[in-house]
């Protein structure tokens, strides 16, 4: 009985111990990381890196600005294509479908999202690059929206969804018609909602390296307009961090420094919007 | 429970009831004959015929699962939100079938309120100008005043006027369920249903959710659904009892507390029933 007992304790503290451990580690891989970019890309990160374009091979200093506006058109252009399309999905799924249709939809969605990035770029390389022959920005927000819809039509179809029924009922039994409330009532209540979901979303394709090597490409200069390949900051640091330079290398962790910023702005954007939310509806 | 004390509970507020009879209340306003009702293959309602009259205030009482929600989700035909159900007989609304009405029509026409409060998550004013905006022809001007005469037949006007664009969800419980028959009101319907509208509310809310059904009733044809006696017994000039989704007597509300004509609505208005 007593060993029993101590037994029993024993397992209990090992176990406990066990799965506090594991949790301590998921927790520490994230500080982990932000730790050695700050230490790493915090002393490489200056003024220039916002404002200078790449300096050439062998020399010191430049920085990223070209990259950083490569992101920014990449994503508003991944943000553009994907967030309609995808939101319209949602909405057609959520409301619109019978129950088969949406079960094909919904399975089709998460196929989609679980094929490779590198997949998605080879796919838009062969629709988008080889017909014009050159590598293009546009391309490279194709790619990144192709990955960006699937992300889009889940939150927009669960956050629908969640809209209570009696809200649903309230305008239909004021005689709205089925799109109507769904226009005026149901979507505007989930808004909040998808918007989060599109900018998580954003933020995720934001980092995505692969679908861009073939599509975007990379450029040590600015690239005008939308047919010309541009430099990103995941494929800068990629090239830069590949390099054998260690001024590039330096670079290369300022560059994951701010794309980590910035996925991290806009989690914390995310709950912030959330929470203004649920007081707006007490 | 007695007979006699259940009728205590019939307060003063009650209309007078005396001269209106069965045949003293006019015309239907919403005629209903051997009404059947299955969700899928289950009967919820069964052969049920009644004459709702016009600009009185009909009270449905029952235990819960008898069916008196279902039977008033029929008569805006809100059960069609719900997938397999189906539904037989004939509902008249003013000698029409609301079966072969537009539904946006009918539901225009007979309005509902909810159980549980359920404020858009708008303003106020956005909150009661809804049905009206969704139906359109409205200019600014007409828009207000209809909101502010809305708001006056709900007995709200004086507490909300000055903050009217302010969210709905700032607002009690009570003034929500308010909001909710304001809104419901703006679109001017001939019925007003009103799916147990003061079972989440205070007894001061309840009281002024009922008093605002007397002057109703001078503009609408009000159908209560309650699973309070004493609600039933204050405020209906009508009284139907179902039980077990079939509705075993409907009559004068003192008739019904008073006389009751079938064993089963004696047993349940005196406690007996179980």
């Amino acid at each position: 009985m007593k060993t029993r007992f101590i037994l029993r304790k024993a397992i209990n503290a090992l176990m406990l111990g066990l799965t506090g451990l594991c949790a301590l580690v998921t927790v520490s891989v994230l500080f982990f990381i932000l730790g050695y970019l700050l230490w790493n890309g915090g002393r490489a990160l200056d003024w220039n890196f916002f404002t200078k374009l790449p300096s050439p091979p062998g020399e010191t200093g430049g920085g990223m600005a070209n990259a950083i506006a490569g992101s920014a058109k990449l994503i508003l252009i991944s943000v553009l294509v994907g967030l309609p399309v995808g939101f319209m999905a949602g909405v057609y799924v959520a409301e619109f479908s019978g129950k088969t249709m949406a079960f094909f939809v919904r399975y089709t969605t998460d196929l989609l999202n679980g094929v490779p990035s590198i997949v998605i770029g080879i796919f838009v390389y062969a629709i988008a690059v080889l017909p014009v022959k050159h590598f293009s920005v546009l391309a490279g927000g194709l790619a990144l929206s192709l990955i960006l819809i699937p992300v889009v039509v889940r939150t927009t179809e669960e956050f629908l969804r969640s809209v209570p029924g009696p809200l649903r009922e309230g305008a239909l039994a004021l005689g709205a018609r089925h799109w109507q409330a769904v226009a005026t009532v149901i979507v505007p209540a989930a808004a909040r909602g998808i918007l989060t979901g599109a900018i998580l979303g954003a933020a995720r394709v934001a980092g995505e390296t692969a679908p861009l090597l073939f599509t975007s490409f990379n450029n040590r200069y600015w690239s005008p307009g939308l047919g010309e390949p541009s430099a990103s900051l995941p494929v800068m640091i990629f090239t830069y961090a590949i390099a054998p330079y260690d001024d590039w290398h330096r670079q290369a962790w300022a560059a994951g420094l701010v794309l980590l910023g910035l996925v991290l702005a806009a989690n914390i954007a995310t709950r912030w919007i959330l929470s203004k939310g649920l007081s707006a509806q007490r | 429970m007695t007979l006699d004390s259940a009728l205590l509970m019939n307060s003063t507020r009650g209309p007078d009831r005396g001269t209106q009879g069965m045949a003293a209340a006019g015309t239907p306003k919403m005629r209903v004959s051997r009404l059947g009702f299955w969700y899928g293959s289950t009967l919820a309602l069964e052969n049920i015929s009644i004459d709702i009259p016009v600009n009185r205030i009909t009270a449905l009482i029952g235990p819960s699962g008898c069916g008196k929600s279902t039977f008033l989700r029929v008569l805006n035909r809100m059960y069609e939100t719900v997938r397999h159900t189906s539904v037989e007989g004939e509902a008249l609304l003013d000698n029409e079938s609301i079966f072969s009405m537009d539904v946006t029509t009918l539901r225009r026409r007979v309005g509902m309120v909810f159980q549980k409060s359920n404020p858009f998550p708008k303003s106020i004013f956005d909150n009661v100008a809804y049905g009206l905006r969704i139906a359109g022809g409205m200019d600014g001007l007409q828009l207000r005043e209809a909101v502010e005469s809305s708001l006056r037949r709900a007995a709200l006007w004086d507490e909300v006027k000055d903050k009217l664009h302010e969210p709905a969800y700032a607002l009690s419980g009570g003034q929500q369920q308010r909001l909710c028959i304001a809104r419901a009101l703006a679109v001017n319907p001939e019925v007003l249903l009103l799916d147990e509208p003061s079972s989440a509310l205070d007894p001061i809310a309840t009281a002024k959710i009922e008093d605002l059904l007397f002057t109703l009733k001078q503009s609408c044809t009000v159908v209560l659904v309650t699973h309070n006696m004493q609600q039933a017994a204050r405020v209906g000039d009508f009284t139907g009892f179902f039980l077990l989704g079939k509705l075993i007597e409907f009559d004068r509300t003192d008739i019904i507390f008073k006389r009751p004509a079938k064993r089963e609505t004696e047993d349940y208005i005196t406690g007996r029933f179980g």
